[in-house]
């Protein structure tokens, strides 16, 4: 008997789990009455890791019924996919809250067309069959407008190819890979790709550096470090430099010491570590240690205030290229640094201010467009020119690529940055 | 162990008894995929969970009717993935001239998923004809390592898109093909746990020393059933890479080898059914979640992402608590016909 | 020359902390022949208890006495933890199969490390942190223009190590309960027949090995500086196939097996292709288990029907 009710139970749940998928899009009690609230933001969270509010609160079910081109009630449906659990978990709550940040700014200055945004927000755990199921989503029963994502250019990838071909346009902060915008022209990005970001340390290795011999050790597990890695290599080597050694590590590792010997052994002079902060970090205390006094050079993966934890002293004199410099007085930077300080507890990082330039990029567009349609607002997003981000002024050209200059900055003691030069595409 | 299925074939000649199960489900389901075709969130869902129960359903025949800890059934899957979606990936552009293209791509979409499903199943030959000597904890830990090695492989390969994963393979997965796989799994199973040859397999579960000394060769079924579970692991990872966009490492890890494994120990070790259902649920269980509490997040902002987060560790709990409250899962190692109440008309075999 | 040398002292350092681990392994197993998936995540538990010590003494952090208490909370602490793991997850479970309980040690060890990824309240987050330097660095020889530079904190480890692993062997061959120990590992009925309290040394065992992760932890977290919730998975796969490489269950065997393979993995990283990393381990493993299926130290037992 206390089997058969297993069972039962069992089916009626699964039922029951199956009823709710499908029907959350047909409730349109969506358009029950009373205003949206404001914005509610979590006030004074714990710095970096934590896990703040997306939606502002509305009452009744949020979902937007309809296709493309309706509006439901006095919101403007966004969605974002991000990695919020695993490994990945740092960087999508970054971008996160640099996006939430934007939003909530829009909102409480009036919105978009008189609307308020509302941003649904799915985790992918960095798995790209999550980040295509959560854009399915989004797209099929949510009928969002825009969608904001992902960070991983795979997960960039698996969303691009779904968003495409429904017609709902989609703004990547920092996938880095080409091919992410070659899916389709309703695909776009605010970030640098890796063609130029390698481009640019080579060419400040060999011209400003002056330095011939560079070592390599980059994240196996990471596309973003594969690519840098590749573009610099050949850049570096077609301007007459010498990649003395590529060693390679998994993102997560900790000893990375195997490596840096056979790195020590091939005396070079400079080394280039494309990967992310948290490694990084770990990767220059451990080469110190080890008597290596060449030093590393790295992309935007560094820009953290992690970095400086974790590398303590020995990330000191160190070089790496990014959207924009911390001394930049635009007060522009200036504000979201001030804002996003008071809200989350931290420095942002440059996931952060990517987020936060990609949804206000989308949100300039919605705003210029003549209707909230795939097409109209995706024909808005291509005109962007000359849009003043805090990761830099975004242009985008025709492959849907942000083009603006890089910045390369200097670690110095004291946990700040220095700012050495800039390099223009 | 009761392997009596529901009496339905009682009426029909021998010949037929084969063919009839194959011969209702084509219909059915093709009836269902001219339904559901255009409900594209509604067929990703289907996609996903009908990959999950070939690979419970696959599993059970190693872990639950053979008795084994076998944890690295992603690795077979990771195989089957890639292999069938590089394949696919070079007959692109190839059509049989005979048929209408979309037949001759559904063609060249069961050949990959072959291709996939063998290489796979020489996989499981390759680990399983070693390690399958060894005591049980050590298959534990080689599947395991196999899984990571497979990993590793695929991150260092160019030809497999290394760290960014291999994309464009043509999308050709629809709802009738994976559940047509699902179908084909499950009977293959049953018919496994019916035959002798399953006999054997639960022979050795029992006690593999007894079934040692009843003449059974034990390292040659283990292999055996090992083989097969790989090959439908591999099938199921080819239809994984045919619907999801880009497929890369991190889809194969580890934690994906558990949470099937999950999915075959709260079922029931050695129930197909028991599979099945609990692969459903676990599948949806999730989205379920993230459905109500979207619904829910009127006024409370952010549930749904913080159920997201505790999603893993609270996992972790269920699965102790389950454990302890019900070791054996949720069926034992009884089929759904052994559970369903007496009323239902049973031809009973012999004096009624 | 300066090259092997280096990669000889990385490789026994990585070798040493991977020993302490599979001994905690390696024991649980012989006396429960279960594999404690959880081990690692119980070392990651230690290293932030040791954070948080460290964190709370702030300078005396580097005092003798500072790093002596963080040592103590951080072993005690798990031990603790180890007790009510197995008094509440795998005690309920002795009789029942051996996978229902690997089942349950799996979802402990999900629990705890994707449990410390959350954010609220005492647990720590997603992001990594530097451990604090409890050990003010100093050189402590230089060969050559620094071609090979030791630290004192390597020698340090070295020295806690040894000290434990010494204490240990001590305490499994000098005293009753250690002889308890090897009697509940060797047939468990029968030590209860004898009258040895099976529950409480298995129960002594857990917490033994439990303080042991949690000293190794803390040498990790001293040597690689990061700690962050997932650190525990990796490290207690790696101590696993150390204890399996020497013949699981055997204590001698799981030291040799870890050097080995931390040694291995050093060389082959550092001569060859460092991309593969993470396959030497489970290669070496498979490598050595084709040679000699009981690993190296196991007895062959014949299996008594």
């Amino acid at each position: 008997m206390s089997r058969i009710s297993l069972t039962v139970l069992a089916a009626l749940s699964v039922v029951g789990g199956a009823c709710e998928r499908k029907n959350a899009p047909a409730q349109s009690a969506g358009q029950s009455g009373g205003t949206p609230q404001g914005v509610s933001s979590a006030p004074g969270q714990a710095p970096g890791g934590g896990v703040h509010a997306a939606t502002p609160g509305e009452p009744g079910t949020p979902a937007a019924s309809g296709g493309a081109g309706t509006v439901d009630g006095d919101t403007i449906l966004i969605g974002e996919v991000g990695s919020l659990t695993g490994a990945e978990a740092s960087f999508g709550i970054s971008t996160r809250n640099g996006i939430e940040l934007a939003v909530n700014q829009t909102n409480e200055s009036g919105g978009v067309k008189g609307k308020k945004i509302v941003v649904r927000v799915y985790d992918d755990q960095s798995k790209p069959e999550e980040a295509a199921n959560a854009a399915t989503r989004l797209i099929s029963q949510d009928h969002v407008k825009v969608i904001l994502g992902e960070v991983a250019s795979t997960n960039s990838l698996a969303m691009a190819q779904k968003a495409q071909p429904a017609g709902v346009p989609m703004i990547s902060p920092s996938s880095t890979n080409p091919k992410v915008t070659q899916v389709g022209n309703y695909i776009f990005r605010v970030c640098f790709i890796d063609p130029f970001q390698g481009f640019v340390m080579a060419k400040f290795t060999k011209e400003n550096l002056k330095l011939t011999r560079a070592a390599v050790l980059k994240d196996n597990k990471s596309d973003y470090s594969l690519g840098l890695t590749e573009y610099f290599t050949r850049k570096f080597t077609e301007m007459g430099g010498k990649i003395v050694t590529t060693e390679a590590y998994s993102k997560g590792d900790t000893d990375f010491r195997s490596q840096l010997t056979a790195i020590k052994g091939q005396k070079p002079d400079a080394i280039y570590v494309p990967g992310y902060y948290n490694d990084v970090g770990i990767v220059a205390r451990q080469a110190r240690e080890l008597g290596i006094k060449a030093p590393m050079l790295g992309g935007d993966g560094w820009r953290s205030e992690k970095l400086f934890e974790l590398g303590g002293r020995s990330i000191e004199g160190s070089y790496f290229s990014d959207h924009y410099s911390p001394d930049n007085p635009s007060p522009l930077v200036q504000k979201f640094i001030a804002e996003y300080k008071a809200v989350y507890g931290s420095v942002p990082d440059s996931l952060a201010g990517l987020g936060y330039d990609a949804a206000r990029v989308a949100i300039a567009a919605m705003k210029r467009a003549p209707d909230l349609s795939g097409s109209a607002i995706r024909d808005a997003i291509a005109q962007t020119k000359d849009f003043p981000g805090v990761a830099g002024t975004i242009t985008l050209d025709e492959n849907r690529n942000a083009v603006k200059p890089a910045v390369v900055l200097q670690v110095e003691p004291g946990a700040k940055l220095k700012y050495i030069t800039t390099i223009s595409p | 162990m009761k392997t009596a299925a529901l009496p339905v074939t009682a009426g029909l000649p021998q010949r037929l008894r084969g063919i009839f199960p194959i011969a209702v489900a084509i219909p059915v389901l093709a009836l269902l995929q001219l339904v559901v075709e255009d409900m594209h969130f509604f067929v990703y869902l289907a996609s996903i969970v009908g990959v999950n129960v070939i690979l419970a359903v696959s599993l059970n025949i190693v872990n639950g009717m053979t008795g084994q800890f076998s944890i690295g059934h992603a690795g077979f899957m990771a195989v089957g993935a890639y292999i069938s979606g590089k394949f696919s990936l070079q007959v692109k552009d190839l059509a049989l001239s005979a048929l209408p293209v979309a037949a001759s791509d559904q063609l060249m979409f069961v050949l990959a998923l072959l291709v996939g499903g063998t290489a796979a199943a020489i996989c499981g030959f390759i680990v399983g004809l070693p390690s399958l000597r060894l005591k049980g904890d050590y298959l534990a830990i080689v599947t395991l390592g196999f899984g990571e090695i497979i990993r590793v492989i695929v991150q260092n390969t160019e030809a497999f898109g290394r760290a960014l994963g291999l994309s464009g393979i043509p999308q050709r997965s629809t709802f009738f093909m994976v559940w047509f796989w699902v179908f084909l799994t499950v009977l293959v199973a049953r018919r496994i746990a019916g035959s002798s040859h399953g006999r054997s397999l639960w022979a050795i579960r029992e006690d593999e020393v007894a079934a040692e000394a009843m003449g059974v060769n034990t390292t040659a079924y283990k292999v055996r059933a090992f083989v097969i579970s790989s090959f439908f692991a591999g099938v199921a990872g080819g239809l994984f890479a045919h619907f999801v966009p880009i497929i890369n490492p991190g889809s194969f890890t580890f934690v994906k080898s558990i949470e099937v494994v999950v999915m075959v120990v709260a079922g029931g070790l050695g129930s197909t059914t028991g599979a099945i259902i609990a692969a459903v649920f676990l599948t949806l269980l999730p989205e379920a979640l993230r459905s109500t509490f979207t619904a829910l997040s009127g006024g409370q902002a952010g549930i749904a992402q913080k159920i997201d987060q505790i999603r893993m560790p609270i996992y972790g709990l269920l699965l102790v608590l389950l454990m302890l409250v019900r070791p054996q899962g949720l069926f034992g190692t009884k089929e759904i016909w052994d559970v369903l109440p007496r009323w239902l008309p049973r031809r009973r075999k012999g004096i009624a | 020359m300066a090259d092997f040398l280096q990669h000889l002292i990385n490789g026994v350092a990585a070798g040493t902390i991977y020993a302490l681990v599979a001994l905690g392994y390696t024991m649980v197993y012989g006396v429960l022949k279960l594999i404690n998936f959880a081990h690692g995540d119980v070392m990651m538990v230690g290293v932030y208890l040791g954070y948080a010590t460290a964190f709370h003494l702030g300078r005396a952090q580097s005092s003798f006495a500072g790093i002596l208490l963080i040592f103590l909370v951080a072993m005690g602490g798990c031990a603790l933890l180890g007790l009510t793991i197995e008094r509440f997850a795998y005690r309920p479970l002795r009789e029942k199969p051996r996978l229902t309980a690997l089942i349950t040690a799996i979802g402990i060890s999900f629990a705890l490390s994707y449990g410390f990824q959350l954010d609220y309240g005492p647990l720590p987050g997603a992001a990594p942190r530097a451990f604090p330097e409890i050990i003010k660095p100093d050189e402590w020889l230089i060969i050559g223009d620094r071609d090979v530079v030791i630290w004192n904190w390597q020698v340090i480890s070295l020295l806690i190590a040894i000290a434990l692993m010494v204490m240990l062997q001590y305490l499994v061959f000098k005293t009753r309960f250690g002889r308890a120990m090897r009697a509940v590992s060797f047939d468990h009925r029968v030590a209860a027949l004898m009258g040895i309290p099976t529950d409480r040394v298995i129960a002594g065992t857990f917490m033994l090995g439990s303080a042991l992760a949690a000293g190794a932890g803390l040498l990790y977290a001293i040597k690689d500086t990061s700690v962050q919730p997932l650190m525990g998975l990796y490290v207690g796969l790696k101590a696993f196939v150390a204890a399996v490489i020497g013949g699981i269950g055997h204590v001698p065997g799981a030291v040799v097996g870890a050097l080995l393979l931390g040694l291995v993995e050093e060389f082959v990283v550092g001569y060859t292709a460092s991309s593969w990393r993470d396959a030497v381990a489970f290669g070496f493993l498979i490598v050595v288990l084709l040679a000699r299926p009981t690993g190296l130290f196991g007895q062959v037992a014949a299996e008594k029907v």
